[in-house]
């Protein structure tokens, strides 16, 4: 398997991409300070690109921030959606992180038991 | 946290943290002189004196809002648990240098830990500073250079399912191919 092997996708998926408006939809934010990545946020990221991929969502960005969230609730996700306020996530663990991609993202029902803030 | 690679990734948020634009993550593993080096250098702005001096400090930490600062004196309190040590070498303006050894033999020695999902967690941690990870073990290496993937994809984002699919599939081969030449006891 080759890194250049990766052009040729990138060739698809910009045509794909290019076709229609191009920007991300939903944005996914995993804290990945100190207590997050004790708590699992790597496991968390993983969990999420995973649904990603077998999902095939084209619309969604996964990012990281290295920002001290809630010791006692992490791993600590924010959802944002444009023109929504952000949703705040606590104590995600992977099987969280799947509902949180199949009810929120896909359905767009947030997952309340979870959420520990609401923001502007 | 119980894996060595842990520690890696929370260091390399520091880098971020630290406004880096490129950081090298180099794990050694010196199997005849019985040593794990794990060395994370940036670019970032680096720490003044005083910082540097505090900053092996578990009491210590400059960002605003918070009173202690956990990272480097959780991976130092490892490094000496072990028998190792930590150093931190930094510059103002410059950037910093983090390198921690550990005996690979030493009993309490935590295992590195998952490394397929440390480098993806790297690759998708690389849009807001390239990472340069190498992982030695006796003249093999595994690398994986973060600029590499970003000029390929251009503006096609690290999130479309298509390229999570290669990433991971290419991470896992490479990873592989390392385990092949080096199976699990040594
Ligand atoms: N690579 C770096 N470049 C510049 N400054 C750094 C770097 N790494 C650490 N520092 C400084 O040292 C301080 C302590 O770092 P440490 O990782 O121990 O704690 P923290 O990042 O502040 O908090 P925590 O890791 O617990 O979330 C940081 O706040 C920062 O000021
Ligand atoms: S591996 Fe547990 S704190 Fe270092
Ligand atoms: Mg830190």
């Amino acid at each position: 398997m080759k890194l250049e092997e990766l052009r040729k996708i990138r060739e698809r998926v910009q045509q794909e991409l290019s076709l229609r408006e191009g920007k991300a939809r939903i944005k996914i934010i995993i804290g990945m300070g100190t207590s997050g990545i004790a708590a699992g946020a790597r496991e968390t990221l993983r969990a999420f690109l995973s649904e990603i991929e077998n999902r095939n969502l084209t619309d969604v960005l996964v990012t990281q921030t290295g920002e001290k969230g809630l010791a006692s609730q992490e791993p600590v996700v924010i959802v944002e959606e444009s023109g929504k306020p952000g949703i705040v996530y606590g104590m995600v663990t992977p099987e969280v992180a799947k509902r949180i991609v199949a009810e929120h993202i896909v359905n767009g029902v947030v997952v309340s038991e979870y959420v520990i803030q609401v923001e502007e | 946290m119980d894996e060595l690679l842990l520690h890696v990734l929370d260091i390399v948020q520091n880098s971020i943290s630290a406004g880096a634009s490129l950081i090298s993550v180099e794990i050694r593993e010196r199997i005849k002189e019985d040593l794990l080096e794990i060395t994370v250098e940036d670019n970032g702005r680096g720490m003044d004196e005083e910082t540097l001096k505090m900053v092996e400090d578990p009491f210590f930490t400059t960002k605003s809002g918070k009173k202690v600062g956990l990272g480097i004196p959780l991976l130092k309190q490892t490094a000496l648990s072990t028998g190792g040590d930590l150093k931190v070498k930094s510059q103002a303006g410059k950037g910093t240098r983090i390198k921690a050894q550990f005996p690979r033999s030493h009993i309490d020695l935590p295992p590195l830990g998952d490394l397929r999902g440390t480098i993806l967690a790297l690759v998708y941690a690389s849009e807001r500073a390239d990472i340069l990870f190498r992982y030695l073990k006796n003249g093999r290496e595994l690398v994986l250079d973060t600029r590499e993937i970003k000029a390929i994809l251009n503006d096609v984002p690290l999130s479309h399912p298509s390229v999570i699919k290669f990433l991971r599939e290419f991470i896992n081969e490479k990873v592989k191919e390392l385990e092949r030449i080096f199976p699990e006891q040594d």
